[in-house]
């Protein structure tokens, strides 16, 4: 394992200004990064290059500066492609986060193609934000939703596919991994069955695609939509990867400039792939700095990356698992899950464990992060969690086990 | 800023509640979530001539907002009903006196049994907006 020797993370973390910063004399132990990651130079540099150097509409003017920014957005989108093993940049489309790429799906292929009785299959470990779109659907259309549940360690019940999929099941939508278990789901073997009976299969990848290696090929589905932000990139920034043939055969999502060949007074016809679901001025400056966020990780390697990750993970379940009245949810085995850490500390409510480690400037999330269905399933209202990145050390863990300590203190 | 938020009144108040639990012969009962984290707090209200003559909350929550509801129900036993209506969220931030002006978030936590007992005294479904208060 020669690329986990190379993972230098101090030089990792000198590339993070804000992680320079210390609160009482206390540096920052950043554990939030499965809500937003912090961004390193490269990609503030990039934003700010472009402000200051040649901010211009692209796809417009025929000056220098529009030229330069359309060929910087577009070489962007020839990075993110490569990122996500894509076939071609057309399959590429820019919205502004995982959110928008999920209901533009909804809206545009699931508007054309669901009918009365169809059925969506879910699972119940879903972002709001994969569940939402899809009963707006489903009301919109008249289709029916199912969801596949998890056992005791959080992980899909496989079993239950079998009655779960039909004839009937028009689309498949997962996440790759859960935002709350750290679950990474086995979304090959279930794309296979999706598409044995002419599901399309949708995966939210807001989760995985900042922290392992992601090939849509190898992945199998046929949309896959993730955030910027998440990833190193800026806010505003999305991707909605899809099948080339697929895209080409949905009807646009939002209508106005830059989606359109011919506008008449009563009709219009669309623009081709990626533009054809563009309307309006996108984030240029942020797509482009997504596109130095793709160099960024690709520089320090994905699969060094996830590495790093694991073994944060292995190291953060054994220290969180000493923490007396400490519930974790997910896997225990860390080859079926990626480095988030959700939990329960007796007699102290999320909030306050949350605010408590606040109090050693260590950030964590606490609340039902997006997901009351799995939240009610799992039979706690809120749960607190830490989620790690390329710059986090085993440092971090330490001040989150000692955070937890005297919170546990505290509420004795 | 945790050692502010979680001084001692605080963390006794959260661990031992008072008036916690319901008043089967309410005059007036209400209850408010904070839809950010899933907490709940009810108050339940006994008015007897005019005077909030008992008071008690239930629900689940931080130990700010159960703190809250415990210091503003002691507050409220005794209180003429119209002195409780024009209760002030600043009252109350001066009551359980901890600095959360810089934390909207928690804010939240902290107004939840306030919310609470306006929408109930005022007999409306939900106050939307904490400036309400």
């Amino acid at each position: 394992m020669t690329t986990l020797t190379q993972f230098d993370v101090l030089a990792i973390r000198r590339e993070f200004p804000i992680l320079q910063q210390e609160v009482n004399g206390k540096p920052l132990a950043f554990l939030d990064s499965g809500a937003s990651s912090q961004k390193p130079r490269q990609v503030i540099d990039c934003l700010e290059d472009y402000y200051k150097r040649y901010n211009a509409n692209v796809h417009r003017g025929v000056y220098k500066l529009s030229e330069e920014a359309t060929f910087a957005y577009e070489r962007a989108r020839g990075k993110v492609a490569r990122f996500i093993g894509a076939a071609s940049q057309r399959e590429v489309i820019f919205t502004r986060n995982t959110t928008e790429a999920l209901n533009l799906v909804a809206y545009s292929w699931g508007g054309a193609n669901l009918q009365p009785g169809d059925r969506i299959l879910l699972t119940i470990m879903e972002h709001h934000s994969n569940i939402v779109p899809w009963q707006q659907l489903a009301q919109r259309t008249g289709a029916k939703l199912d969801y596949l549940g998890i056992d005791g360690e959080g992980r899909l019940r496989l079993d239950e596919l079998d009655q779960k999929l039909s004839e009937r099941t028009k689309l498949v939508a997962l996440t790759h991994q859960s935002n709350v278990l750290g679950t990474i789901n086995p979304v090959r073997a279930i794309a296979d069955r999706a598409h044995a009976v002419g599901a399309v299969v949708v995966v939210d990848g807001a989760q995985s695609v900042p922290h392992m290696p992601v090939d849509v090929q190898a992945l199998g589905c046929d949309f896959l939509a993730f955030s910027g932000h998440k990833m190193c990139a800026p806010t505003g920034i999305g991707v909605l990867w899809g099948r080339r043939a697929l895209l080409e055969a949905m009807p646009p999502f939002l209508g106005g400039g830059s989606m359109i060949k011919v506008v008449e007074l009563e009709q219009s016809t669309y623009a081709d792939l990626p533009a054809r679901f563009e309307a309006g001025t996108p984030a240029i400056g942020e797509a482009i700095a997504l596109g130095a966020a793709c160099d960024y990780l690709s520089e320090i390697g994905m699969e060094a990356i996830h590495g790093h990750e694991v073994e944060l993970l292995a190291y953060a379940l054994e220290r969180l698992s000493a923490v007396e009245g400490l519930t974790l949810f997910g896997p225990r085995s860390v080859e079926q899950r990626g480095a988030a850490v959700s939990f329960t500390l007796d007699g102290v409510h999320p909030h306050d464990v949350a605010a408590i480690l606040d109090g050693e400037n260590v950030a964590v999330r606490a609340g039902h992060h997006c997901t009351q269905p799995l939240h009610r399933q799992l039979d706690v209202p809120a749960t607190t969690r830490a989620s790690f990145y390329i710059y986090n050390t085993h440092e971090d863990v330490d001040r989150l086990a000692a955070g937890l300590e005297k919170a546990r203190r505290m509420f004795a | 800023m945790s050692d502010d938020m979680y001084r001692e009144v605080i963390l006794e108040h959260a661990k031992y509640p008072h008036n916690f639990g319901t008043l089967e012969d309410a005059s007036v009962s209400h209850e408010e979530l904070n839809p950010l984290c899933g907490d709940k707090v009810r108050i339940d209200v006994l008015i007897a001539d005019g005077v909030i003559a008992d008071v008690r909350f239930s629900g689940r929550g931080c130990a700010i907002s159960q703190a809250s509801a415990s210091l503003l129900t002691d507050e409220l036993r005794g209180m003429p009903v119209e002195q409780a209506k024009l209760y002030s969220k600043d009252d109350l931030l001066e009551l359980i006196g901890i600095p959360l002006s810089k934390n909207p978030t928690r804010l939240k936590c902290a107004l939840l049994s306030l919310k609470a007992l306006k929408a109930g005294l005022y007999g409306v479904g939900h106050i939307r907006d904490d400036d309400e208060l």
